[in-house]
């Protein structure tokens, strides 16, 4: 016999009015139910990138570039102005526009299938030309808004649907590390690697952009890249939980975290 | 030292049930409805009044769903209420 | 400024981009259009613009796309392989409906075919180009001064009707030297304002401006077509420009563009001389085409004759324009070849005598 269901019921809080609001959505982040699967990191990378707007005060002066993927609708949820690229191309869209208005903050938020496969080569020209410009790399390891193909970052081994037996890297090749690989280009100013699946690397992962947002505004130097390491659950057949625990168990030990090249100290 | 007081209040309609609020807080604190809201999706529902307002619930929340609130350090040094016309507070301390 | 400048149609195209108000530009080598390249590379800079090389047509199209919807004046230029890579962002940037100017020297294709000049690309160019429904206004310069003339010409458009004009010229008119005379043209007086859409940056006084060809609701994707469509149709309705000489008392009209246009020309007149009646329609604007003044004159002349520098590709918009009415003849030659006078005139001769045979 089952248990009968108690519904829990939300605790009040009669002194409400007298308790600071310490933590509250930013309010550049447009409110409207985001379009992405329950657990999805995307949605909270959304949030620092605005976090991050709102707290340096350049809502008026920053422009985006949102990419093809999952997150295709991104200026749905910023209340900034946007350019949706082609996949691939939210670089070189970028350049486009940080070389006609180089007083605006700019920055891409691109996926691996578009700043790893399809647009590696702006990806990596627009590093090497030291454009002074945000990316914002969300890896998640999954062709996701497709559903669910092999991904030029899907680890070896790894069931997806055009890797039914897993990835084989003798005929599908490796995963690759693009912020390792960018790092030793001299335009590359800031390189990060992040991830969004619990507090404390959230709390991580804010100061990062924060810092990279920063650095553009500075103007000091190159490219800021933070990539993002985030759970596809959906894409993996993983339960939101699950996937954040994959995360640690499996996708850290190849996609390590921390700072991966820091600007010269002055 | 005392407990830290905190609390959240959470826009269930938007809450999409991933449970990554409810595994990351340190006080076990929250818990998932077993109704589910208009979208389908069970929510995020604070069940023990241990909360202590660290924002661990919220930075993980990919729906930006929770606000949270914790006991201030100062006491208010008034409280006004009932105000029926225009008033003036010189704050000098 | 009126004084003439011995130069070459490249650099007439450069030079005239920045005298009217050019801010972005981003290309990559290819022959025969470099010296566009390398002329910006030398003044774009110190003139009030930016210069940068892409790393492929592919991402200078996309550096195209964002600096012209930040709202400035932006072009690429390229030659006939390079604007095949260039048309994902062609089609992206019609549909976001965002002003620019594309310049496309042609050579000789298919392929990597050769690097003399072409009009090999006239399908690409007037029938879109890239992946779906849309349209550029095409502008075919047949000299040096028309090179300049229509960066103008072709910047109004753009702004006036939110899209990408294309300059569709060819290897020989970039490399030759001719006289030019740049007009006075008031950039700031030209100047459109862009500020209802362009991404400048979110002021709390409006709300966002978003640049984007995606709209994932068949309807909505519908409306945009159709506005498109509308879009087009004005343009045929307004903007149809084309050259015509010696229409009146001909039996043949030649219907020529660009560089072939030039070459026609001479074939017209050595053929008057030869007693035959020959006179020509030199289409300016490519897309939109000049049908109506073809669709008249089928009502007062034998034949048409279209002569191009490919397999005939324009041919059929005037044999659609024409509707039947009379027989539209063809010569052409391909791969980089361009026709001699004579040739055209041999063809002229061909057909003045066959219908005087039928007869």
């Amino acid at each position: 016999m089952t248990e009968p269901l108690i519904e829990p019921q939300h605790i009040q809080c009669e002194n409400l009015d007298q308790m600071d609001q310490v933590w509250t959505r930013p309010e550049t982040l447009i409110d409207r139910k985001l379009h992405y699967c329950p657990g999805c990191g995307h949605s909270v990378a959304h949030r620092l990138i605005m976090e991050t707007i709102d707290e340096l005060n350049i809502q008026e002066t920053t422009i985006g570039v949102a990419p093809v993927g999952c997150s295709v609708f991104a200026y749905h949820y910023m209340d900034i102005d946007m350019q949706e690229a082609a996949h691939g191309r939210a670089t070189a869209v970028a350049t486009g526009i940080k070389r006609v208005l180089p007083d605006r903050i700019v920055f891409t938020y691109q996926g691996d299938g578009d700043l790893a496969a399809i647009g590696t080569a702006e990806t990596i020209h627009t590093i090497n030309r030291g454009e002074n410009i945000v990316i914002i790399f969300v890896n998640n390891g999954i062709y996701g808004m497709t559903g669910g193909q092999m991904a030029p970052t899907t680890l070896p081994g790894f069931v997806t649907s055009t890797s039914p037996n897993g990835r084989d890297t003798h005929t599908m090749g490796y995963p690759l590390k693009m912020a390792e690989m960018i790092s030793v280009l001299p335009g590359a100013y800031y390189v990060t690697r992040q991830a969004v699946h619990s507090a404390k690397s959230v709390r991580k992962a804010k100061k990062a952009t924060l810092k990279a947002f920063q650095y553009q505004m500075d103007g000091k130097g190159g490219t800021s890249f933070v990539e993002i390491v985030s759970n596809c659950p959906s894409g993996w057949k993983m339960t939101p939980v699950e996937s954040n625990q994959y995360l640690d168990d499996e996708i850290f030990d190849f996609y390590t975290l921390g700072d991966i090249k820091l600007p010269p100290k002055e | 030292m005392a407990k830290i007081k905190g609390h959240v209040t959470i826009r269930t309609e938007n809450c999409k049930g991933c449970d990554l609020c409810v595994h990351e807080c340190p006080q076990d604190s929250l818990q998932l409805s077993t109704a589910l809201n208009t979208s389908g999706y069970p929510y995020a529902v604070l069940v023990n009044d241990t909360c202590t307002g660290c924002t661990n619930c919220a930075l993980v929340c990919p729906e930006a769903v929770i606000t949270v609130f914790r006991e201030g350090k100062k006491k208010p040094i008034a409280i006004l209420s009932h105000v029926t016309e225009n008033i003036t507070v010189d704050i000098t301390s | 400024m009126s004084e003439k400048l011995l130069m070459k149609g490249n650099e007439a195209l450069a030079e005239a981009a920045i005298r009217a108000g050019l801010k972005g530009y981003f290309g990559y080598p290819i022959t025969p259009q470099s010296e566009l390249l390398e002329y910006l590379s030398h003044h774009l800079n110190n003139r009030g613009g930016s210069f940068l090389q892409a790393e492929s047509e592919l991402a200078a199209i996309n550096m195209v796309y964002g600096a012209a919807g930040a709202g400035v004046r932006t072009m690429t230029s390229t030659s006939s392989p390079g604007y095949s890579l260039m048309q994902e962002g062609v089609s992206y940037i019609a549909c976001a409906e965002i002003p620019c100017l594309l310049v496309n020297v042609v050579r000789g294709g298919p392929g990597l075919g050769t690097i003399q000049p072409s009009q090999g690309d006239y399908f690409q160019a007037v029938k879109g180009g890239g992946h779906g429904d849309y349209k550029l206004i095409v502008l075919a310069p047949d000299s040096v001064q028309e090179m300049a003339d229509f960066v103008y010409l072709g910047f109004d458009l753009a702004d006036k009707y939110l899209m990408p004009v294309l300059i569709l010229t060819d290897g020989a008119l970039g490399q030759m030297m001719e006289p030019v005379t740049f007009p006075d043209y008031d950039v700031e007086k030209n100047k459109v304002d862009h500020s209802s859409w362009a991404t400048t940056g979110k002021l709390t006084s409006r709300s966002q401006n978003v640049i984007t060809s995606l709209h994932i609701e068949a309807e909505k994707m519908e409306d945009i077509n159709i506005h498109l469509q509308k879009k087009y149709k004005t343009i045929q309705e307004n903007e149809v420009r084309y050259e015509a000489i010696n229409t009146e008392e001909a039996d043949i009209i030649i219907v020529a563009f660009g560089l072939v246009a030039r070459v026609a020309h001479k074939a017209m007149e050595n053929a008057n001389k030869k007693g035959l009646k020959v006179g020509m329609i030199r289409p300016i604007t490519l897309f939109p085409f000049p049908t109506e003044i073809l669709l008249t004159l089928s009502e007062k002349v034998d034949q048409f004759l279209v002569v191009e520098m490919n397999a005939g590709q324009m041919v059929e918009d005037v044999r659609l324009a024409v509707n039947g009415k009379i027989p539209v003849d063809f010569y052409g030659r391909m791969g980089g070849v361009i026709p001699q006078p004579s040739e055209i005139v041999d063809k002229l001769i061909q057909m003045d005598s066959s219908k005087t045979h039928s007869k």
